[in-house]
């Protein structure tokens, strides 16, 4: 596991800020899912949570049972642990996108301005399988890496005032659903039905960190019968393990 | 005989005739469920909402009902013992003014009414057993999306518990440090990002008054000085936590306050201790106070003192 040099600062009073070299790298995903795992395991006594972001892993502890320094030396020595086999069963999830006109009203401009058709822009978003590096910014907001950099382009000037729930949208180097109803300043080139947030299920998220996900481009009539199922409950989530 | 009954088989409600500018349930927070995006939430002013449930001999972790600048107008249904603590919003009980820290008995009809803001920004109103409203991903914390609203609106019936009648007042004088609302110095320690910061954006840091934006709210508070950007002002999306004050590249502080979005993708230049969140969530628009890393030394000298340049 000791694969990266790692600095340790502390976030308030409450967390320890462990971070990777700065990037976003596939590699430094899946050793900071493992770490995860084992402080999870190890530490799990006095660790209340941990929240994962691209290069980096916060640590927040029970600041009655244990300090600031003690929680630092036990996340070193864990890190320095030589590589256990660790059983990691993480998921590939299908999402079906709908990317017809009334669901992508950026789609048309950028395939514009990236002198592409809008069936090449389809088929260069769906091709990838994303990695799920983190959950963030709003309840259920999966951050995606491996976007083409065919499809790069900046974030609207101006945002938007009301972007839908399932919207599918780029900015930058990221792609990226919007759980729910927000306002936010990326190009929309699709909508998905399904519900990316569930307050009533354990865990509230189907996705985690460390999972892929490729979208599936679904035409409106199957987009509205799958937001359908979706409500219904029927709906049967198309997934594979790999390892 | 009749109180057992009753207390096991009715609810208690209070009724919202006015619903005030921004009023909700909040508890000591929503953890847990931060890596699926899920902020803390919880008391802005949390020592507020504690010393609301001391004070009733409550649990300190059930919910209590945050006022916002603007009280509401509350009708009980039934029975119960309250207290108010916060923000001054100058309470009265059926008309008659009523004191903050101080538990009152409340009976059927008796309506709950503030008027002019002398202190402070936000009041605690808290129940004897507390509010029973939804609880979500373990927090009674109202937060848009995770509970069915985000504020309570006028006509709202809220549940709280049943109060045995039997049970006597414990009258305890409180008196909170002025301090608490009227601080000019809001104790910080060093931010991930610190020291990216040039010594001169230190010493403006320090020796500026900042004043508060109008757009401040349970997510975050802006300030409107203008500040001198950073040369690299982006971090790759990183954890956030309530006290965290981001530089924007436009110049901007803000600071996350309880509802902050779990991660952000600005420099963490500073962190807001705790006392300082709850001192900063009784302040308002045009407020000024200044930063002041010194004393968090001695807070927490043995943290702060690894971050030396």
């Amino acid at each position: 596991m000791n694969l990266y040099k790692l600095t340790y600062k502390p976030l308030g009073s409450i967390a320890v800020l462990v971070e990777w070299p700065k990037l976003i790298d596939p590699d430094i995903l899946r050793n900071i899912s493992l770490f995860r795992l084992k402080i999870h395991a190890d530490m799990g006594e006095y660790v209340l949570e941990t929240v994962p972001a691209y290069n980096s892993l916060t640590v927040f502890f029970d600041t009655a049972k244990i300090k600031y320094s003690s929680v630092v030396t036990d996340l070193k020595e864990i890190y320095a642990t030589k590589d256990q086999k660790l059983i990691t069963a993480n998921t590939l999830w299908k999402i079906p996108v709908c990317y017809e006109e009334e669901f992508a009203p950026d789609l048309e401009h950028l395939a514009e301005v990236k002198k592409l058709s809008v069936k090449k822009i389809i088929e260069l978003h769906t091709e990838p399988l994303y990695d799920v590096y983190f959950i963030g910014f709003l309840p259920g907001f999966l951050y995606l890496g491996g976007l083409n950099p065919k499809l790069e382009y900046p974030r609207k000037d101006l945002p938007r005032l009301q972007i839908n729930p399932g919207d599918v949208a780029l900015a930058g180097n990221q792609t990226g659903i919007y759980p729910r109803v927000s306002p936010g300043g990326w190009n929309i080139i699709g909508n998905s039905p399904l519900s990316f947030f569930n307050v009533d299920e354990t865990p509230p998220c189907f996705a985690l960190a460390g999972d892929k996900v490729k979208f599936v481009s679904v035409d409106q009539l199957r987009h509205k019968e799958i937001l359908q199922e979706v409500q219904d409950g029927v709906y049967n989530m198309e997934s594979e393990i790999y390892e | 005989m009749f109180t057992t009954w009753k207390a096991r088989f009715m609810n208690n409600n209070i009724l919202i005739l006015s619903e005030g500018m921004h009023t909700s349930i909040q508890d000591i927070g929503r953890k847990g469920f931060r890596s699926f995006g899920v902020p803390i939430s919880g008391a802005m002013d949390k020592f507020s909402a504690i010393l609301a449930n001391k004070l009733l001999n409550n649990d300190e972790k059930l919910p209590v009902m945050e006022l916002t600048l603007v009280g509401p107008k509350l009708l009980f249904e039934d029975h119960s013992l309250i207290v108010l603590t916060g923000a001054d919003m100058s309470p009265e009980i059926n008309g008659i003014p009523i004191k903050m820290n101080h538990v009152y008995e409340v009976k059927t009809s008796d309506v709950l009414s503030f008027g002019e803001l002398k202190f402070g920004a936000r009041t605690y109103l808290g129940v004897k057993g507390g509010f029973l409203t939804e609880k979500k991903l373990k927090s009674f914390s109202y937060y848009d999306g995770i509970t069915s609203q985000d504020k309570i609106h006028k006509g709202d019936r809220i549940r709280i518990a049943s109060y045995d009648a039997s049970l006597d007042i414990t009258s305890s004088m409180i008196k909170v440090k002025n301090s608490h609302f009227d601080a000019k110095k809001l104790e910080v320690t060093k931010g991930p990002e610190f020291n990216r910061l040039t010594k001169k954006h230190r010493e403006l840091l320090f020796k500026r008054q900042f004043k508060i934006d109008k757009l401040n709210n349970r997510m975050a508070y802006q300030l409107k000085n203008k500040f001198p950007a950073l040369k690299n002002s982006g971090i790759i999306t990183s954890a956030t936590i309530p006290g965290t004050i981001q530089l924007t590249p436009s110049g901007k502080l803000i600071i996350m306050m309880r509802d902050c979005p779990t991660t952000g993708g600005y420099p963490r230049i500073l962190q807001l201790t705790d006392i300082a969140i709850n001192q900063l969530a009784q302040k308002k628009q045009d407020e000024v106070f200044k930063f002041d890393m010194e004393s968090s030394f001695d807070f927490l000298g043995r943290l702060v003192s690894r971050f030396k340049d």
